[in-house]
């Protein structure tokens, strides 16, 4: 299984990273969609499985979550979602999600169970750092490796607690506030990458309001060594519901897009 | 943070890393302030002068007289505002003032912690926004007229089911865009750690009082104290008084809605399992994966999924004991209390006095029960009107 270590090393530029609810909008046309990304040159995975709710999301994607959970997505469904993906092609998948699916699934059971399935690692958005022991543990048994969020609000002492728990990246919300697209790029995404750099080595990727080529390529120009996208590529989702042939092109289209502008000799 | 916020396995505070510096600052300034003697002169004077504190404890002759026991009530019905929520609206909006906040937000179910914070907003010239189930916000809407009239922006919430627990949801997200100026204002004891603390503090005048007033009044500790419990404020507040009483019987009443075994009901402590929402690790509503329950309840006050994390503990602990009341009994006892008493309870207070009265012919003459009438019920007159259409 490909390591976000590998992968980083590998790449030798900025990792794309898109995100999907898994199941959004229905198990079928959600794995069509997470192919035709993988085709377009995604490089890393960040799925996320629906609940109810999703504090940390903006209407896009908490839009998705109801379309996935409506559907007949639940964990049995998102642990056979991913084994399909890893069976199409080994990229280094990331789950974010929420911690009372972990919870009521059993923290241990669920980490191994996604493991064997093909997961790197377990994001939980409402699981800090200060609860980080309910977590570490069961996921080193795993053999997942860890990722944790930083923020323009964090300061230097937590980033560096948060770096010494993290093996595989730091999520770095690029902005106060839920996902969501944003017209422009925060002001304190820059200084931000910058901080982390100069406290870890820690591979730092990008996330929260990115939402086109530009802004993903100042990301990738300012350090980042992923950008993740998620709001954006969701509301392609959104947006072309009754033309799935539409929306698989859209997709592609994005991510291609993407992957270009952030290409070493654009930036 | 200073503190786990943990009562046994419950409580903790599980929300997304950008929340947590604000969690702290609040932590922080609770610590600092809640005995400045400064700061406790002027919660005093306001609890005193604006809410009208100390409230009654009053003894229901009638209603004892229905009952076969003595009931004595906590008159929070008769504080400004309409409930107890003022309580913990003027203790949290003057700690936010200390903080040298400029906006305050809340969530709210019935409208009445809306109103109180709307009213607190007004108070100390605060900005104010009331996020509000979009659903709630039709059945309460004289509280949504009031709310507006003290000069807050109430924003309905469309997202999930349009109740409590999506109104939660917005305000939190809210606040994770505005955290630099902005004080969520959290309106019961749940959520995550300081808030189940905070808020128990400043709703604790009430066990305080009813307290004393039990020794002076009757000259003994009542034996059992009751309240309704949504997210828990109102019990906790008066718990709190007699927590250290061993012989003092404690008990929270749900709303058992349609009834427990259907799924229309909010008995969270009754029927839930155990698992983390809005912050904290406690009793919820829930599925096998975790995907939360829609509830219902004749009261928007209760009508929420999860419940304060101290209520967990004090339910496994044994300390305290968690009943239900349907919405059949609840009106009953509402019109009851009227009757009796020419008391309108509010809806949510009305399940505390269904449970107590349902215990007719079960307990010794000799019994006295406090019950905490954390509120009014004039906010609730339409609905029972359209349940129980007055000849
Ligand atoms: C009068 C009254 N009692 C009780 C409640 C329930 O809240 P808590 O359990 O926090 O006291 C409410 C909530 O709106 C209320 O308005």
């Amino acid at each position: 299984m490909k390591t976000y270590a590998q992968t980083f090393k590998e790449l030798k530029r900025s990792a794309i990273i898109p995100f999907f609810v898994i199941g959004d909008p229905d198990y079928d046309t959600s794995l069509s969609i997470v192919k035709t990304a993988i085709d377009a040159g995604a490089d890393i995975l960040e799925l996320g499985i629906a609940f109810s709710d999703p504090i940390a999301d903006g209407p896009t994607i908490q839009k998705a979550d109801i379309r996935a959970l409506a559907a007949g997505m639940n964990i049995k469904r998102a642990l056979q979602f991913v084994r399909e993906i890893k069976n199409y092609k080994d990229i280094p998948i990331g789950l974010l999600m929420y911690y009372n699916l972990v919870y009521q699934y059993g923290v241990e059971k669920f980490f191994n169970d996604f493991h064997a399935a093909g997961v790197n690692s377990v994001l939980i958005a409402d699981l800090s750092i200060d609860d980080a022991d309910e977590v570490l543990a069961p996921a080193k048994k795993a053999g997942l490796e860890t990722v944790f969020m930083v923020t323009p609000v964090t300061n230097d002492e937590r980033i560096k607690l948060i770096a010494s728990h993290t093996t595989g990246f730091i999520y770095t919300v690029s902005t106060l506030g839920v996902t969501g697209a944003r017209q422009t790029l925060s002001n304190m995404v820059k200084p931000l990458i910058k901080t982390i750099k100069s406290i870890t080595d820690i591979p730092v990727c990008v996330g929260f309001g990115i939402s086109n080529p530009k802004q993903a390529a100042e990301v990738a120009s300012a350090g980042a060594d992923g950008v993740i996208i998620g709001s954006a590529i969701v509301k392609i989702i959104e947006d072309n519901l009754a033309d799935k042939k539409q929306m698989l092109d859209n997709v592609k289209n994005f991510v291609a897009a993407i992957k270009n502008a952030t290409a070493p000799n654009n930036i | 943070m200073k503190e786990k916020g943990r009562f046994g396995q419950f409580g903790g505070f599980y929300v997304p890393e950008v929340l947590i510096p604000a969690l702290e600052e609040i932590e922080q300034a609770f610590y600092k302030f809640y005995k400045d003697p400064r700061f406790v002169a002027e919660l005093n004077e306001l609890y005193k002068n604006y809410a009208g504190r100390p409230t009654p404890l009053y003894h229901a002759k009638r209603l004892s007289e229905h009952c076969g026991f003595s009931v004595y009530l906590k008159r929070e019905d008769l504080l400004h505002g309409g409930a107890h929520k003022v309580n913990n609206c003027l203790g949290q909006g003057l700690l936010a003032q200390y903080m040298g906040k400029t906006r305050l937000i809340a969530e709210t179910g019935a409208g009445q912690h809306g109103l109180a914070t709307a009213m607190i907003g007004a108070l100390f010239g605060m900005e104010t926004k009331i996020f509000m189930g979009s659903i709630d916000v039709e059945r309460q809407n004289v509280n949504v007229h009031k709310m507006k009239l003290c000069g807050a922006e109430v924003i309905p919430v469309k997202g999930g089911t349009c109740t409590l627990k999506d109104a939660i949801n917005d305000a939190l997200r809210y606040w994770t865009a505005h955290v630099q100026d902005t004080f969520y204002l959290f309106g019961t004891a749940g959520g995550p750690h300081p808030y189940p603390t905070v808020v128990k503090h400043f709703q604790s005048p009430i066990g305080t009082e009813a307290r004393r007033q039990c020794l002076e009044q009757i000259g003994r500790l009542p034996d059992m104290v009751i309240a309704c419990v949504g997210g828990g404020s109102n019990a906790i507040g008066i718990f709190s008084g007699f927590i250290d009483d061993k012989s003092v019987k404690l008990i929270g009443v749900e709303g058992a809605g349609r009834g427990v075994n259907t799924t229309h009901h909010c008995a969270t402590l009754n029927v839930g399992t155990v698992g983390v929402l809005h912050g904290a690790r406690t009793y919820l509503l829930q599925d096998a994966d975790g995907q939360i329950h829609e509830t219902e309840c004749i009261s928007a006050g209760l009508d929420y999924p999860g419940v304060g994390p101290e209520h967990a503990f004090l339910k496994e602990s044994g300390r305290a004991e968690y009943v239900c009341a349907d919405d059949k009994q609840v009106l009953d006892a509402f019109e009851l209390v009227c009757k009796k008493e020419g008391i309108l309870p509010a809806l949510e207070s009305s399940h505390a006095i269904a449970w107590l009265v349902g215990q007719k012919g079960k307990l010794p003459p000799e019994t006295i029960a406090v019950v905490n009438l954390s509120g009014r019920g004039d906010k609730d007159v339409g609905i029972v009107e359209k349940h129980r259409p007055v000849k």
